[in-house]
């Protein structure tokens, strides 16, 4: 069906960002953490003002600022005197250093220089330094975040005894995502070290000093002991195994790992559970079974405005997958699932998404940009989008509507307090698409009916 | 100052301290957080508004993708501008070169949209494996017929003065190429204006209402047949001084024409740079013209902003913007609605430019160059500023200690320039000051949220 797309060699408008982008959000999810380009200042600066505008909340990333003759003679003096200042003004307990191209470019030995740095200024102490190499010639922000919490637990977790705790890896998810995730958890009577978390540290309340680094995010005494935990729970079909926090937790410590696919819609959300109950041994809460209830008992009540509409679901892939499995529950049919990644499962995880639904199978691209994903929007003739706020233009150009999910949200307020998962975020998710649809139809119609 | 590093301390200064003295204009303090960019952000700023070109990024993904359609340049025509171009350097284009690449993104890209020239964009690693993208310019500049201009913007080789010397090169380049027959000989370019929300066709209006025939946008609107029939122009009207001065300075060694350093914010500077312009062309018909267009201006706003002056005398604002040119405009206009300004700095201001804002500001006012968020956040506790002036890196410092906030940059889309931009500024500000929500945020409620409060919050 339709026509083969040609093979670009430009790229307009990307559906894809940068790995140190990535990287900085997972070490801004470490308690004390501070995270830190090397690079020139051009790309931190860009990646803060990406990322204010998304979560409206101050972001320090700082840089190694190199200039021309660093770039010539390499970075390592200007690496450690930022380090220096870094720890002179704010205090980290941490300091997450992720590369740019530029210094990856030029081969800067960060490794090497780091041992210099602590053995030349960290005699008496000093943050712990946990450095990730991102070059963003291979790889969007998501290689760049997997990577980071994957450098976060080989250089920070030690053998540790065993406890009860669950490790959960939840990878890109919102704030409010965070935040429901670990109050699932401690309903369901577990406990859990769940990294990054960025809950708040990226969504924290008016204050009356501006913090050197706001409160929150995972402890790194908990990071240390992610070893001893009796298992890991990884969100992600997508996610190789070199960059997977949790099989290096596996290998080296013998911690189970399950991996799941991100609790988007109800069957990935049940998986989910159904975890969490062998987990704990206990069934799923009183709360959640409710919370359930209501949502299936809400898609009958909404069922008919959305059966059988087109969607384009882009972004990262497996928000994407998620995203999809959630649209074939719902009787949406998804007609391109479209993202800036390519790690090589993303066309697998869509078929098993939407299969057992009687749908046609999505038009499905790894790699794509807008302008494929325009030249394709124009003839697949989708009722709605449902992605991050880049597809704006698309959308406003075909005169459908654009439903934000994901990063970033750049152009509504509350992209950090947007729920995607579990019961709860499938009943927002749902209440959304549905009342979009419900609007369309108002919209257009001549009567203008003021009920349903 | 506690928040400040010793290395940055001469970057700061309190007027009537000590005698004036400024570090300034040289590379961030690594590890500083500094709010710049870099040379390739100075270099898109100034050549992106140009709506009928193509803007290719050479080099990895992000150094584009961050700056897709940030700004709010607009055009009255094509918008090939807000569209985002890279080549998306993969591994194999940094290790066998990226000139391949570069030739086939250029002609596929020409191909598809037709535009009137390509400006092809350097960024870091371009510069370290040395593609020769000028050689790669050329070569599909003849093949296609139109000019295919590099810029050399590695983000390292300086800050974003770099960036806007670059980038007037480029334009450089252009300027000469087209036919300036027929053009009046009372005739100007307007160089420094970005059209964000509109304002150059404000500005433009207020030119043709004087008489005065505009050539070239550079760059706001912009479009390459104009800027090619640049030299045709009497006057280079040239606003915020970093940015296209070179140009100015350029287009005078090459074709004698002079410049004039004007600026369309806040009521007297508005008025005096159009004055300016009138006299220039020693016109009397064309002065008197000028004369009432801002008298008439000036009664269709100053009773509604006499309005807001009185709501905000005595309040303090605090500025930090991008070209310390802008803030000279920006301390007067706070006087215009009868505020003051307690606090002031810059990206990318010279030794000049902040002598000359000290000058300006009252005594014990901070003055201070390439800051970052812990010194901005503390100044604004520091003078208890009630609002902040800056760009979208600077609103989060502001919102989260609950200090009102107007954005005064690149991205922004309200129409501040003008006259009427006068008016907007000071709904603005008056509609951030006097909001009733500032009543609850700790630094006015009296009260920090407790540490168990916190906690408490933290497990919900
Ligand atoms: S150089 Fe690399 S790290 Fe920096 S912004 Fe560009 S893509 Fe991102
Ligand atoms: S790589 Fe260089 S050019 Fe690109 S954003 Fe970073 S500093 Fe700027």
């Amino acid at each position: 069906m339709g026509k083969i797309l040609p093979n670009y060699v430009s790229t307009t408008n990307a559906c894809k960002l940068c790995k140190p982008l990535g990287a900085s959000l997972a070490f801004r999810g470490v308690e004390g953490a501070v995270p830190f380009l090397h690079g020139s200042q051009g790309c931190a600066t860009y990646m803060r003002r990406y990322i204010i505008s998304h979560f409206n909340e101050p972001i320090d990333i700082a840089s190694s600022s190199l200039g021309e003759k660093n770039a010539v003679y390499g970075g390592g003096a200007n690496l450690k005197l930022g380090l220096k200042n870094v720890t002179e003004k704010y205090h980290p307990a941490l300091i997450g250093i992720a590369t740019t191209c530029l210094t990856e470019t030029i081969g800067d030995d960060v490794k090497r220089l780091l041992f210099e740095y602590r053995r030349e200024f960290m005699q008496d102490g000093g943050p712990l330094l946990v450095q990730v190499s991102t070059p963003s010639y291979s790889g969007t922000h998501m290689e760049g975040f997997h990577a980071a919490v994957r450098a976060l637990v080989e250089q920070l977790t030690v053998e540790s005894e065993a406890n009860s705790t669950v490790n959960i890896l939840p990878g890109f998810l919102s704030a409010a995502d965070l935040r429901s995730l670990k109050e699932i958890v401690v309903d369901c009577g577990l406990t859990a070290t769940v990294l990054p978390d960025f809950s708040e540290t990226l969504d924290g309340p008016a204050l009356r000093d501006y913090p050197l680094i706001p409160k929150g995010g995972t402890k790194i005494s908990d990071i240390r002991a992610m070893s001893g935990a009796k298992a890991t729970v990884e969100f992600g079909h997508t996610l190789p195994d070199q960059l997977s926090a949790g099989s290096h937790l596996e290998k080296t410590y013998n911690v189970d790992l399950h991996r799941l696919g991100m609790p988007v819609g109800i069957r990935e959300t049940d998986r989910f559970f159904e975890m969490l109950s062998g987990l704990s041994g206990n069934p799923m809460p009183e709360k959640y079974a409710m919370a359930r209830g209501r949502l299936v008992d809400s898609l009958v009540d909404g069922h008919k405005y959305i059966f059988g509409k087109r969607a384009i679901v882009y972004g990262e892939e497996d928000l994407v997958i998620g995203l999809t499995s959630f649209l074939a529950e719902i009787g949406v049919q998804p007609v391109l699932c479209a993202s800036g990644g390519t790690s090589g499962g993303f066309v697998k995880a869509i078929e098993k998404a939407v299969e057992g639904f009687g749908l046609e199978i999505p038009r499905i691209h790894e790699g794509m940009d807008f302008f494929e994903i325009g030249e394709l929007a124009a003839e697949l003739k989708p009722d709605f989008f449902l992605g991050h706020s880049k597809g704006y233009t698309l959308a406003r150009g075909l005169g459908i509507p654009l439903i934000r999910v994901g990063f970033p949200i750049h152009d509504r307020m509350g992209g950090q307090r947007l729920l995607h998962i579990g019961y709860h975020g499938a009943q927002q998710l749902f209440d959304l698409i549905a009342n979009t649809m419900i609007a369309v139809k108002q919209d257009t119609s001549e009567v203008g009916y003021s009920y349903m | 100052m506690e928040a400040a590093l010793q290395e940055r301390q001469d970057s700061i200064h309190r007027t009537g301290e000590a005698p004036f003295a400024m570090e300034c204009n040289k590379d961030s303090l690594a590890g500083a957080v500094s709010q710049r960019a870099c040379v390739f952000c100075g270099s898109r700023v100034v050549l992106y508004p140009i709506a009928d070109a193509l803007h290719l990024v050479h080099g990895p993904i992000g150094c584009a993708v961050y700056t897709w359609d940030i700004r709010g340049a607009l055009s009255s025509g094509p918008e090939l501008h807000r569209l985002s171009f890279s080549t998306d350097m993969q591994e194999t284009d940094v290790i066998f070169g990226g000139e391949k690449k570069l030739y086939n993104a250029l002609v596929e890209l020409i191909d598809r949209h037709a535009p009137k020239a390509a400006f092809v964009y350097s960024t870091c690693i371009v510069g370290i494996i040395g593609d020769d993208m000028a050689a790669v310019c050329r070569r599909v500049s003849e093949e296609k017929g139109i000019p295919v201009l590099p810029v050399q913007s590695e983000g390292f080789k300086g800050n974003k003065r770099a960036g806007y010397a670059a980038a007037c090169n480029a334009m450089r380049q252009l300027v000469g190429m087209g036919d300036i027959s027929g053009i009046s000989k009372y005739s100007i370019n307007i160089l420094g204006d970005f059209n964000l929300a509109g304002e150059i066709w404000l500005i433009r209006e207020y030119f043709t209402r004087m008489g005065v025939e505009v050539v070239a946008n550079i760059t706001g609107d912009g479009r390459v047949g104009d800027i090619q029939r640049a030299h045709g122009a009497a006057l280079n009207v040239v606003q915020c001084s970093g940015s296209t001065m070179d140009l100015a300075k350029m287009m005078k060694e090459d074709y004698g024409i002079p410049s004039l350093r004007v600026s369309y914010f806040g009521i007297e500077d508005m008025a005096e740079s159009l004055y300016a312009v009138a006299a220039f062309f020693k016109d009397e018909e064309m002065m008197r013209r000028t004369q009432e267009l801002v008298k008439e201006e000036l009664s269709l706003i100053m009773p509604e902003i006499m309005k807001y002056r009185q709501a905000l005398a005595g309040k303090r604002a605090a500025i930090y913007v991008g070209g310390a040119f802008k803030a000279f405009s920006l301390v007067k206009a706070f006087r215009t609605i009868g505020m003051q300004v307690v606090m002031v700095g810059s990206q990318t201001g010279t030794p000049e430019d902040y002598e000359e804002l000290a000058a300006i500001t009252d005594p014990g006012t901070i003055i201070v160059d390439d800051s970052n968020p812990l010194e901005l956040s503390a100044f604004l506790q520091e003078k208890d500023v009630d609002i902040f002036v800056g760009g979208v890196k600077e609103r989060p410092i502001a919102y989260k200690l609950g200090v009102a906030f107007c954005d005064h940059n690149h991205e922004r889309k309200e129409m501040l320039a003008g006259f009427s931009g006068m008016l907007n500024f000071a709904r603005e500000v008056y509609g951030s000051v006097m909001s009733p929500v500032w009543k609850f945020v700790p630094r006015k409620s009296g009260e920090e949220m407790s540490h168990e409060n916190h906690e408490r919050t933290r497990n919900l």
